[in-house]
């Protein structure tokens, strides 16, 4: 109920899809024309997972505008429901805005670099649900915060790490099912933790 | 219910309450006064939950399903219809009836006819009047309202008046306000914030 809150904002205010989509294609095309021709597969795959977290840090940003510019948060957090339902919510959304992004961005890939293979796109979808797992809480974090725009790259960066390692793993190496494993093991610890904090992060 | 003793709430090194000892009694209608910077909404946030004390003990009964908070923001979606936040809120609340209970909230609060507007689109007196909708929305035992005549024209603050005085039989009450004497009235006490 509170994602599809949040699908039906977008949909009215378009302030979020558009500029991740803007954004992804804008990097590919910087990058498609930074990288030197000839450059390794490995260069490129490298080059796409950056484009991919930091579209994913555009959504994440505005990930709790509404509630952060209204003080929306007091309404959700007295409502009778548990308060890790607001960051599930807002993952969910958030993740729908990024497999969309990557929808277009995925296939413009493919045409300034190399084709994506099924492990790449299994890698992509892994880190997604790492990526909003620990996102969204940090987003909650630094929307509480003042320096939000700074902190939340500060805090997201470094916790993003472990994501580009597995995936750019899953897109070039030859036996990709350990990366894929390591993704999957990430998304299910981050989870857990970005599920049990939630509630400290969103009182006070 | 409310029991507050010792109450106490620092922000970093800046104490906004400090030793504060007051009880609400259930049905009771208490109003808090006091000048700007007093720690008013201070303490109406600690009651609602959305605070946590520093010091001191803070009994407060019900529980947050049954209480209903109007702060100074209306906390309602600007994007979405006056009809669509009270259907959230109500979803969010599993308020039984839903349907019925926003209709006739929306036509006792003369929001009716912008039913289908965006919040974006309402006056601020009307922004007032959802809010207080949105927090009346679940049927809460107590009630916890800060400034709720803050942007209300004439009609709109006689209507809560009325509501009030309506209420004040059915629910406890913790009110805070910059005119005290327009509820003196309902109040069964009164506590001035220095």
């Amino acid at each position: 109920m509170l994602a599809k809150k949040d699908l039906r904002l977008e949909l009215r205010a378009r302030d979020t899809l558009p500029a991740m989509l803007l954004f992804v294609l804008s990097v590919l095309a910087v990058f498609h024309f930074a990288l030197p021709s000839g450059s390794s597969r490995l260069a490129a795959f490298g080059l796409l997972w950056v484009a991919i977290i930091f579209t994913a840090l555009l959504g994440l940003g505005r990930a709790f505008v509404a509630e952060r510019e209204q003080g929306l948060l007091d309404a959700l957090v007295l409502a009778p429901v548990d308060r890790s339902t607001i960051w599930l919510a807002k993952g969910i959304a958030t993740l729908a805005f990024l497999v969309v992004a990557e929808l277009v961005a995925l296939p413009a890939f493919a045409l300034f670099f190399t084709p994506v293979s099924w492990a790449t796109i299994a890698g992509v979808l892994l880190a997604d649900l790492g990526i909003c797992a620990v996102g969204v809480l940090l987003s909650a974090m630094a929307a509480a915060g003042r320096a939000r725009e700074l902190l939340l790259p500060l805090l997201f960066l470094p916790l993003a790490l472990p994501i580009v390692i597995g995936g750019v793993g899953a897109s070039v190496a030859q036996s990709s099912g350990k990366y894929l494993a390591f993704l999957a093991l990430y998304d299910a610890i981050f989870a857990l933790l970005a599920w049990a904090s939630f509630e400290y992060v969103v009182t006070e | 219910m409310i029991r507050a003793a010792g109450l106490e709430k620092r922000y970093g090194f800046k104490r906004v309450l400090s030793g504060l000892d007051f009880e609400l009694p259930r049905g009771g209608f208490l109003v808090v006064t006091g000048p700007n910077g007093s720690g008013k909404t201070t303490l109406l946030r600690l009651c609602a939950g959305l605070a946590i004390p520093s010091a001191g003990t803070l009994e407060v009964e019900p529980d947050r399903s049954r209480i209903g908070y109007l702060g100074h923001e209306p906390l309602v979606y600007r994007e979405l219809t006056a009809l669509e936040n009270l259907d959230l809120y109500g979803r969010l609340y599993r308020v039984p009836e839903r349907r019925e209970r926003i209709g006739m909230l929306l036509e006792r609060f003369g929001l009716w006819e912008a039913r289908r507007e965006r919040a974006s689109a309402l006056s601020r007196g009307q922004l007032q009047r959802l809010a207080l909708c949105r927090a009346l929305l679940h049927r809460p035992e107590l009630l916890i309202l800060d400034e709720p005549f803050s942007g209300l024209d004439a009609d709109g603050a006689e209507l809560l008046d009325r509501e009030l005085a309506g209420m004040r039989e059915r629910r406890t009450l913790l009110v805070s306000t910059h005119d005290p004497e327009r509820i003196a009235p309902l109040q069964t006490g009164a506590l001035a914030l220095a």
